[in-house]
C-alpha cells in the first residue's frame, strides 16, 4: 500500500467534486460537508464521467406517492443515461449489489506530514502549510 | 403441433349475450322500463364486429346470430372439444362503452346476473370474471363486492382501453376490492373508445386496429407498473387477455431501461419491471404472436425467464387457430402441462375449490 497526494483539498471544496488521476485509474472526488469520497470515474454501465453528472438527493418511498427526500447532494446521476450513485458506497441505486463502481476512501493530511512521509506526489505540489487529500492504495 | 391434454383449464372464452331481451330478466323495474321505454339498442361493439370472420370460427358459426350464444354448442366445442376441466367466461357486451355511469351499472348487475344464472348455474364446468363499470369505480367496487361470495366468479373483468391508463389512482378502488377478494384483475383486448385506438389516430382497417392491440397492453402494463399498483396491493394478479404474449421480455426491457435512469420519479418501484410482471402478470395464449417454429419459441420462453406466466385459452368462439391447434409449437411436455393447468390453478386460488 502507498499513499498517494490525489488533489490539495482547497481544490475541492464541499458540494463540489474534482476529477484526478490516481495511479493511472481516473477518480472522482466529492466533498461532502468536508468529508471526501471517491468514485472510479466510469460508470460501470457505459463509461460516463460520474464527475460531470448532476447532485441530487436519496429519493425513497414507502409507497406510491409517498415520497422520502434525505441526504441532499449525495447521489450522483451518470450524465449519459441518469443512473444513479450513492457517492459515499459507489453503488448504483436501482441495484445495489449487481451495479456499482469502485468508492474509494480518503484521508486528509497537512503537507508537513506528506512531506516528512514522501508520500507519492507526483502530480500535486505540496507545501507544508497546506492540506492535501490522500489515498492509500 | 403439441395436442391439449385432458384437464386443461381454458383461460378465456365468450359466451355472448343474444340480444339486449335475454337481459331484460336481469334488470331491476326501473331499469327494466327505462331500457325499453328509451330504446336502448345493443351494445355490440365494433372490437369484435358481428360480421367480421376472426369473431366466429366457422365451423363455430351458427346459420344465423352470434357465435357462442348457445350452452349446448359451447360444451361440445369447447369444454368437450379440448376436454377442459374448467373455463372462464369472459363476456364481452359492451357495458364499459357507455357514458352514464348508473347505466353501465345496470347493465354490469344485469350482465353478471345473467352469466351465474344461464351459464354458472347450468354447466358445472364453467367460471365467470365479473363484469363492471370502470366509468365509476366506486360503483365497480361495489360490483365485486356483491358478487365477490359467489366463488364461481374468479376474476375481475376490464378493457385494456378505458378513459386513462389504467394504473391511475382513480381505477384503485377497483384493484383494492380485487385483492381484498382474491380475484385477478382480467385485462381484455378492446376499448371503451374513448380515444383513438393507436396512439397516432384512428386506423382506417381492421388489420390496423388488431394489432395495435399489443400497444395498448404495453401502455397498460407500463401504467400499472409506474402509478405502482403493484406496489400498493402486492397480492393482486392481472391476466392480459388476447393480449399476445411474444412482446412482453422486449417491451420489459425498455421499460426497465428507462426506469434505471429515471428510477427517482416513481421510487416505489423497487425492482426491474420484468421481475414484477413474473410475480404480478399472466398472459393468455390465444391469438398467438409467435411464428409456427419451435425454435422460435423455444428463444422466446428463454426471454421470459419464467414457465409461470402463460396460462392456456381458446378463445372460443373467436377465430385464432384451426382445429385443435391450440397450443404453440416447440412447448415441452412440462411446459404445455404447466400452461394448460398449473399456472391456471395457481393464478386463480378459487378454481382449486369445490363449488
Amino acid at each position: 500500500m502507498t499513499k498517494h497526494v490525489v488533489a490539495a483539498a482547497a481544490d475541492v471544496p464541499p458540494g463540489e467534486r474534482l476529477r484526478v488521476d490516481v495511479a493511472g485509474t481516473p477518480v472522482a472526488i466529492f466533498n461532502l460537508n468536508g468529508e471526501y469520497f471517491g468514485l472510479m470515474d466510469r460508470c460501470p454501465h457505459m463509461g460516463g464521467s460520474l464527475c460531470e453528472g448532476r447532485l441530487i438527493g436519496l429519493v425513497e418511498s414507502e409507497g406510491p406517492g409517498r415520497y422520502k427526500y434525505s441526504r441532499g447532494g449525495e447521489i450522483v446521476r451518470c450524465p449519459w443515461h441518469g443512473w444513479e450513485f450513492d457517492i459515499r458506497t459507489g453503488k448504483s441505486r436501482f441495484d445495489p449489489q449487481r451495479w456499482k463502481t469502485r468508492a474509494y476512501a480518503f484521508d486528509v493530511a497537512k503537507g508537513e506530514e506528506v512531506v516528512e512521509q514522501a508520500y507519492e506526489a507526483e502530480t500535486v505540489d505540496v507545501t507544508v502549510e497546506d492540506e492535501y487529500i490522500i489515498v492509500d492504495i | 403441433m403439441p395436442a391439449v391434454a385432458p384437464g386443461a383449464i381454458d383461460c378465456d372464452l365468450h359466451p355472448a349475450v343474444p340480444n339486449v331481451k335475454a337481459l331484460l330478466p336481469y334488470f331491476d323495474d326501473h331499469w327494466r322500463d327505462m331500457i325499453v321505454q328509451r330504446g336502448v339498442h345493443e351494445l355490440d361493439s365494433i372490437s369484435y364486429p358481428n360480421n367480421a370472420p376472426m369473431t366466429a370460427r366457422p365451423d363455430w358459426k351458427p346459420e344465423t346470430g352470434k357465435a357462442g350464444v348457445d350452452l349446448d354448442r359451447l360444451r361440445v366445442e369447447a369444454l368437450d372439444g379440448f376436454q377442459t376441466s374448467l373455463a372462464i367466461c369472459n363476456c364481452l357486451y359492451g357495458v364499459q362503452l357507455l357514458y352514464t355511469e348508473d347505466m353501465a351499472y345496470a347493465y354490469a348487475r344485469a350482465v353478471n346476473d345473467w352469466m351465474a344464472a344461464e351459464w354458472l348455474d347450468k354447466e358445472p364446468r364453467l367460471r365467470a370474471s365479473i363484469v363492471i363499470p370502470p366509468q365509476n369505480p366506486v360503483y365497480a367496487a361495489a360490483e365485486i363486492d356483491r358478487l365477490a361470495g359467489d366463488r364461481r366468479f374468479v376474476q375481475v373483468l376490464m378493457l385494456v382501453m378505458d378513459e386513462m391508463p389504467l394504473g391511475r389512482r382513480r381505477y384503485w378502488p377497483i384493484y383494492k376490492a380485487a385483492e381484498r377478494h382474491g380475484l385477478p384483475i382480467g385485462i381484455h383486448a378492446g376499448s371503451a373508445y374513448r380515444h383513438p385506438v393507436t396512439p397516432v389516430g384512428w386506423p382506417s382497417y381492421h388489420a390496423e386496429d388488431s394489432a395495435a392491440q399489443a400497444q395498448a397492453f404495453q401502455t397498460t402494463l407500463s401504467s400499472l407498473m409506474t402509478e405502482g399498483v403493484f406496489a400498493e396491493f402486492p397480492e393482486l394478479k392481472v391476466v392480459l387477455l388476447e393480449s399476445g404474449f411474444a412482446w412482453l421480455p422486449s417491451h420489459m426491457w425498455r421499460l426497465g431501461k428507462f426506469w434505471r435512469g429515471l428510477r427517482m420519479e416513481i421510487p416505489w418501484v423497487d425492482r426491474h419491471p420484468m421481475e414484477i410482471a413474473k410475480d404480478h402478470v399472466r398472459l393468455t395464449i390465444n391469438p398467438r404472436d409467435v411464428p409456427p417454429s419451435a425454435d422460435a419459441v423455444e428463444r422466446l420462453m428463454n426471454h421470459f425467464e419464467s414457465d409461470e406466466m402463460l396460462l392456456f385459452s381458446t378463445d372460443y368462439p373467436h377465430w385464432q387457430f384451426d382445429g385443435d391447434d391450440a397450443l404453440p409449437e416447440g412447448l415441452s411436455p412440462a411446459l404445455a402441462q404447466k400452461i394448460c393447468q398449473d399456472n391456471p390453478l395457481a393464478t386463480y386460488p378459487r378454481l382449486k375449490e369445490t363449488v
